[in-house]
């Protein structure tokens, strides 16, 4: 098909002009996609707002169930790979598929670092009695509404965990098109959205840690 | 061949473009070029992928029509007519989750937007044209799942699946909280699609100034389905989670709040009435126009008003909240702030009626339903504005007068709407004309049905006649069966209109490629289009509703490109002339 462009490559779909215009379209479209995962996430976090606003004792006695210190390295192992995440964008925009693959496969190794500890976390809270809702059973903290505090706890947790697995897919995705040597510095327009996406599942992490693990 | 001038300043190029006048016999379009049903199921193409959703949506008003229709029957008489108390409370909730979920949200954006859309922007594609499809299957798995709920024991929750009642039902609320969380994702990607297409997709020369006002109603409702649709995602995750694990979230006697589903639902829900009514605002500035021969009055009122309804649209929603014990601080707020937003939507009916000041008015059928809408959807909207206010809600809340007010929006707005588009796009999609003096008929049965539905409910609403009842007193029989002989006579008028259009596919005259003379984009390409809507890269000089001009300035493209297409920035417009 015809196409006046110059900085026309295999990459550019029919529909656009060149490159450019294609990179461009797709970067707005995860922007607003993100938008709307923030939405979606906001929905927890009114919950949240709500009842902590009602039962202030509640969360404070109930964050001390938590685990401060693996929150903590959680928390590291996340910025961490975000790190990653963004010199592998790098080292694409380079033209260093060495460099794109070594760093991809530290995020990914970053990210299951974090699911394995976090299901540590949960086993541990699984093995006490502390299960979401009415199939709550743990003595150790009395306080009526304690369920309640533990259902937003794994709704936020166990979706941030799902957006991690995702991730996780995506990016081994990506491995396997970056052994191919799809990617150099003309595109690498997938390495960067699923950059911007985990960045933003970085992010979200980087709000529950400090309202669920850290209350005074 | 004429040259479009660039300004001296800046870095503008000067484009060659010529007339391309649309050929009135295409030797290919994009129904004959790809063929077969597998075709069609793969299709990336935005416009098989829309007339994909018209069908869809087709079907799944015919299902929520025909149980209207039951609804109706039943209540010919005060007691038990033909059917039981529990199927009743499953017919109106499916018939209202079908309407609101499967047909109106997807109906003007996902069927008639994705077919128009890029066409108005003279692109040969929606930005991600895989992802349109995949959207369209989400839907479809979302309609799997209903289907599903349907086989098993149904749902009586009403559409609202107001807690606690929806966690104690045991009807299917699962199957259907999750085929409507599914469908969510498809208007949500649909949303961003169309945001994407709209920022980076144009053609040289449409600037924001000069986008048809349809995509920017288009452009509105997207933010709207962006900024809304992921809050109903997560309310219906934990109403699904609330009735596996008993999360408690919404559970009184947990300590948790069931008034908090509402106010997450309206989050939602109040925001997506406008995802349903301002598709349909785009459709009547693009007809009124056509059918006026004249420039829009308020262009840019009309355009902004849009973005203002989407934005006040999100602060309103606890207006269906009057009595659920709400604060009476947060009650006063939400009453000013729902008189607010008639104000927008005031705007544009004035400048509608304006445009057609002076204009020479041609009353075929897309134009007989504008003025339907204008007529239905004002009523619908000053009954909203008579909700809004405290002390009438109070009597009026949960009465018929509430199911007379969205009829007339939803329905008399957006249906009618969406009628007035298929009606106007019908020959471009198609390549066919359906016969004008049946269409006519059908509108007049519509509107005849629709009033003597609908009117009543307003007058049985006000004396207290509840909502999503099955009984009645006697004092109500007159105007509820006045009120089902209407809905019999909508019923034939549908139907009507289904066979004049099924018609006109098999048998109707060859449409010609602008058949109303209307100055936009979408009707310089031919009828029916070509795979990729145009031959050439379309460049655009004037406003799409500048009929003062002639029609030849209307047809340019860039010379000598063969599909290959230029980029909106390229050339400062207001600056250019064509000789
Ligand atoms: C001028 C604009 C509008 C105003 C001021 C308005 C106001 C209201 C109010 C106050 C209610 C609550 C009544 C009650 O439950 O007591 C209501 C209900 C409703 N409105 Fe509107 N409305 C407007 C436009 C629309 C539009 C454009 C649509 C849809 C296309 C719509 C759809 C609905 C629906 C579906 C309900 C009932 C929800 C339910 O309880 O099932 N409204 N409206
Ligand atoms: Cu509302």
């Amino acid at each position: 098909m015809a196409n006046h462009s110059t900085t026309q490559t295999a990459h550019v779909q029919h529909h656009f002009v060149d490159g450019d215009q294609q990179f461009d379209t797709a970067k707005l479209g995860m922007w607003v996609f993100l938008v709307n995962e923030i939405l979606f996430f906001g929905g927890l976090f009114m919950a949240y707002i709500v009842y902590r606003a009602w039962y202030p004792e509640l969360f404070t006695e109930a964050a001390l169930e938590l685990n401060t210190f693996w929150g903590a390295v959680n928390t590291i192992v996340l910025i961490g790979s975000s790190l990653t995440v963004a010199m592998a964008i790098r080292s694409a925009q380079k033209n260093q598929t060495k460099g794109l693959k070594i760093n991809l496969l530290i995020t990914i190794g970053l990210a299951i670092v974090f699911m394995v500890i976090k299901g540590f976390e949960y086993s541990h809270k699984f093995h006490l009695g502390i299960f979401p809702g009415q199939f709550y059973s743990y003595e150790g903290l009395q306080h009526a509404q304690a369920p309640i505090f533990f259902s937003i706890y794994y709704m936020m947790t166990g979706i941030h965990a799902l957006h991690v697995i995702i991730g996780i897919g995506l990016m081994m995705w990506i491995y396997v098109r970056a052994r191919r040597g799809e990617f150099g510095s003309d595109y690498y327009t997938p390495v960067e959205m699923t950059g911007l996406y985990w960045h933003l599942v970085d992010l979200i992490w980087i709000f529950l840690f400090p309202l669920l693990y850290l209350i005074e | 061949m004429a040259t479009a001038e660039a300004s001296p300043s800046g870095n503008m190029k000067t484009l060659q473009v010529k007339r391309y006048k649309p050929s009135e016999n295409p030797k290919k379009t994009y129904l004959t070029e790809e063929k077969g049903l597998w075709s069609w199921l793969t299709t990336v193409d935005h416009k098989k992928i829309g007339l994909m959703y018209l069908g869809s949506v087709t079907f799944f008003f015919l299902l929520g029509g025909a149980l209207a229709l039951l609804l109706r029957t039943e209540l010919l008489t005060p007691a038990k007519t033909f059917i039981e108390a529990d199927t009743y409370n499953q017919f109106f909730t499916l018939h209202g989750a079908i309407m609101v979920f499967f047909v109106l949200v997807p109906s003007i954006p996902a069927a008639l937007g994705n077919f128009i859309l890029p066409m108005q922007l003279g692109a040969k594609d929606v930005a991600f044209p895989k992802l349109n499809l995949t959207s369209f299957y989400i839907y479809v798995i979302g309609a799997v799942f209903t289907f599903i709920a349907l086989a098993n024991n149904g749902l009586d929750t009403g559409w609202t699946f107001y807690t606690p009642y929806s966690t104690d039902s045991t009807s299917s609320v699962i199957w259907v909280t999750l085929g409507v969380f599914i469908l969510g994702f498809s208007s949500i990607l649909t949303g961003t699609n169309f945001i994407a297409t709209i920022h980076k997709m144009r053609a040289p020369g449409i600037t924001w100034g000069k986008l048809p006002l349809n995509l920017w109603a288009l452009y509105a409702t997207s933010i709207i389905q962006i900024l809304a649709t992921p809050v109903l995602a997560i309310t219906l995750l934990l109403l699904t989670m609330e009735r596996v694990l008993g999360m408690g979230i919404f559970d009184a006697s947990m300590g948790g709040d069931p008034i908090l589903f509402q106010h997450f639902f309206w989050f939602y829900s109040h925001p997506a009435v406008y995802i349903m009514i301002v598709p349909g605002f785009g459709i009547i500035s693009e007809v009124i126009t056509t059918f006026s021969k004249k420039h829009i009055f308020g262009y840019w009122a009309i355009a902004l008003s849009s973005l203002a309804i989407a934005f006040i649209g999100f602060l309103v929603w606890g207006h269906h909240m009057f009595t659920s014990g709400q604060s009476g601080v947060a009650t006063t707020i939400f009453s000013f702030l729902t008189f607010l937003v008639g104000i927008p939507t005031g705007i544009k009916i004035l400048n509608w009626v304006a445009t057609l000041y002076k204009g020479s008015i041609e009353m075929k059928t897309p134009m007989i339903y504008v003025f339907i809408f204008l007529f239905l959807f004002s009523i619908g909207g000053f009954t909203g504005i008579m909700l809004g206010s405290l002390a009438a809600d109070i009597h009026l809340h949960d009465t018929y007068y509430v199911v007379a007010h969205f009829h007339y929006v939803m329905m008399g707005g957006t249906l009618i709407a969406l009628l007035a588009g298929i009606h106007y796009w019908w020959p471009k999609m198609t390549g066919k004309m359906y016969n004008e003096f049946q269409a006519k008929i059908g509108a007049a049965l519509i509107f005849i049905g629709f009033n003597m539905t609908f009117l009543p409910q307003f007058i049985m609403g006000s004396q207290g006649m509840p909502r999503r009842y099955y009984n009645y007193i006697d004092q109500f029989t007159i105007f509820h069966q006045t009120s089902t002989l209407g809905s019999y006579i909508l019923g034939v008028g549908f139907l009507l209109i289904a066979w004049y259009l099924f018609r006109s596919l098999m048998s109707g005259e060859k449409a010609p490629s602008n058949p109303w003379g209307s100055r936009g984009l979408e009707w310089q390409a031919t009828s029916p289009p070509d795979l990729h809507n145009f031959d050439h890269t379309p460049v655009v000089i004037h406003g799409p509703y500048d009929y003062h001009k002639p029609m030849e300035e209307f047809q340019l493209g860039l010379a000598n490109s063969h599909n290959g297409h230029g980029h909106a920035e390229d050339i400062d417009v207001e600056k250019v002339s064509a000789h």
